[in-house]
């Protein structure tokens, strides 16, 4: 009985690093940049599908290429945001119409991505095995590969946070978050810090995929799915806090390995409801003001 | 809303929509059978965009529930559409439809802006995981065949649908219901003040809009003979009548309409030409769309005509 429950939380809390760090890259999208990032999830296939490559066709050891994919896909973010985003905000009349706007362009951004990826990689399903020894907790097993996703998704987060908090730049970007147009009059070059904050999300994503494909199989259709649990993993702690997507993703893990536990084909069953019962109740999540 | 301008063309109008429509009609007698499938997707595509735009048009909130109210109406016609004749399988399927949106709206509609949106995005992938799951592991067979039904049949019943909802559609904007709706776009609160039951209003557009969704899920139904939840529920179906509305433009009746039909004569054309890329083109012409035609074609040609009259009499 003991051994059944520390697997569950353990497996809960190794799903619930990855989903926290997908999660703080939207949040930062859809929290600063204002651009609800439905493929979000086609940033995570990228990762997931350099990082394979790299490893299957040219030996890169997993955790170097995600040196290498966090910064290909942050330069990809950020040049989107300077052209794509940029553009839209200046054309669109009011917030809310750029918010709708946006996630519609990111609509279209998901189908090209995802069927240049199918160009690329082919629409087949994926994967390798990396470090996949078990190590023993009291008798419960896990496989290497996820808890080094764990440590590492804690550092990423970490690493994360004090940058918001403690660097010059975090403050100009929360800055941002509060009221873009003042934190322009005080000095802030405000389109270069969205768009900074869209490649930062891009990068988290990246190396979420990068994790990802560390520990399961992967398609370039994959991306969608992310894309919802990053969403609930936000609404879950509140849109725009860190602290709170690292909580929501871990508790939304959590959930998930209990219910998959009980009935394996209700996991994402349960997300959603939880999802759509915390958007009546709570919208403002579980951090939220 | 340029009502004042289409009267002094009244009579010229109801004869154009007149003639589109006799056109339509009897397009069966002289177009190819590859013809009429592709006018009933459009009339498909039509029906879903201008009843999305019946709603969230004036109102302002994005629902990508669309997908949810057309698959429920799949739903209905695969599960009761061998008991029924078929009218009735399409009218119950409207009303699952509108049942669904009633209780959807209830719950939601108070919620505001992205909230909203994320929600109805929520139910169309709650609905397609749980049904999925239910196949998989209660029936045990996941899918259903539909009893098919002649092309042509489906084409007059989608035309029939067109037709109804237009009448619906802009007899609710002509009356006071359509300024009501309006002026909650503009400003909720203050359209509450001046004595408009925003909510009430809003929920029952809503389900209407979904009516007329459910339905033609259900008359699609018959035609592509075997559903599963992942053709039911897809996805595209809740994006595709926002980028249309938007791609036509979103203020004048026939913009959805306009946006729907290129749009859907643009997919079949890039199916057959271009196969694998389709889907690739059809991400770009889509970025590009927002980008550039922010009020849709009815905008830009509003714009060239504009731009045209300016050189002609020169700026005033």
């Amino acid at each position: 009985m003991m051994v059944t429950i520390l697997n569950i939380v353990i497996s809960g809390l190794l799903l619930g690093g990855i989903y926290a760090v997908t999660a703080v890259g939207l949040s930062l999208q859809y929290g600063v940049a204002r651009v609800l990032n439905i493929a979000h999830g086609e940033f995570i296939m990228l990762g997931a599908f350099i990082t394979w490559s790299a490893f299957t066709l040219l030996g890169i050891n997993p955790l170097i290429s995600l040196v290498i994919c966090g910064p290909v896909l942050f330069a990809v973010g950020y040049i989107l945001y300077r052209t794509l985003f940029t553009r839209l905000r200046i054309s669109s009349p009011t917030p809310g119409a750029f918010e709708g706007n946006s996630m519609l362009a990111c609509f279209g951004l998901l189908f090209i991505i995802q069927n240049v990826a199918i160009l690329i990689w082919g629409a087949n399903i994926q994967g390798y095995t990396y470090l996949t020894f078990s190590v023993d907790f009291w008798g419960a097993k896990f496989a290497g590969n996820r808890l080094l996703t764990l440590g590492f998704a804690l550092v990423i987060c970490l690493v994360f946070y004090l940058f918001l908090a403690g660097s010059r730049l975090g403050k100009a970007i929360r800055a941002a978050a509060q009221d873009p147009d003042t934190a322009g009059l005080m000095g802030v070059k405000i389109n270069q810090v969205l768009a900074l904050c869209f490649g930062l999300g891009a990068m988290m994503a990246g190396l979420g995929g990068g994790m990802i494909s560390m520990c399961y199989e992967i398609q370039p259709t994959m991306g969608l799915e992310y894309t919802m649990i990053a969403l609930i993993v936000i609404v879950l702690g509140g849109l725009g806090s860190i602290p709170g997507s690292l909580i929501g993703g871990l508790v939304l893990g959590l959930i998930g390995s209990i219910v998959t536990y009980i009935e394996p084909g209700l996991a994402l069953v349960a997300y959603y409801v939880i999802f759509m019962l915390l958007l009546l109740a709570k919208p403002t999540g579980i951090l939220g003001k | 809303m340029g009502f004042g301008r289409i009267t002094s063309k009244n009579a010229f109008v109801a004869g154009l929509v007149l003639l589109i429509l006799i056109l339509l009609a009897s397009a069966p007698l002289y177009a190819s059978a590859y013809t009429v499938i592709v006018l009933t997707s459009v009339l498909m595509y039509v029906t879903i965009a201008v009843s999305w735009t019946l709603f969230s048009g004036p109102t302002g909130y994005i629902s990508l529930a669309s997908a949810a109210f057309f698959g429920a109406g799949i739903y209905t016609s695969a599960i009761i559409g061998r008991a029924l004749p078929l009218p009735l399988v399409i009218v119950l399927g409207g009303l699952v439809s509108f049942c669904l949106a009633l209780l959807v709206g209830a719950l939601t509609l108070r919620l505001k802006g992205i909230y909203f949106v994320m929600f109805t995005f929520g139910l169309v992938e709650l609905l397609l995981h749980f049904i999925l799951w239910y196949e998989v592991n209660i029936t045990g067979t996941t899918g259903r065949v539909v009893p098919s039904v002649a092309n042509t049949t489906v084409f007059y019943i989608l035309l029939m649908i067109f037709v109804i909802l237009m009448v619906t559609v802009s007899f609710i904007r002509c009356s006071r219901y359509g300024l009501a709706l309006q002026s909650i776009g503009e400003n909720e609160e203050a359209a509450s003040h001046s004595g408009v039951h925003v909510t009430a209003l809003k929920i029952i557009i809503y389900a209407v809009s979904a009516l007329f969704m459910g339905a033609a899920g259900s008359a699609m139904a018959a035609r592509w003979t075997y559903i599963d939840p992942t053709i039911a529920f897809n996805p595209l179906i809740s994006f595709m009548p926002v980028l249309m509305a938007i791609f036509g433009g979103i203020r004048p009746l026939y913009g959805p309409v306009i946006g729907a039909a290129i749009f859907t004569y643009l997919e079949q054309f890039l199916i057959t030409r271009f196969p694998y890329y389709y889907m690739l083109i059809f991400g770009i012409i889509m970025v590009v769309a927002i980008l550039y035609m922010p009020n849709g074609i009815i905008g830009l040609a509003q714009r060239i005509r504009e731009k045209s009259l300016r050189k002609k009499y020169g700026d005033t």
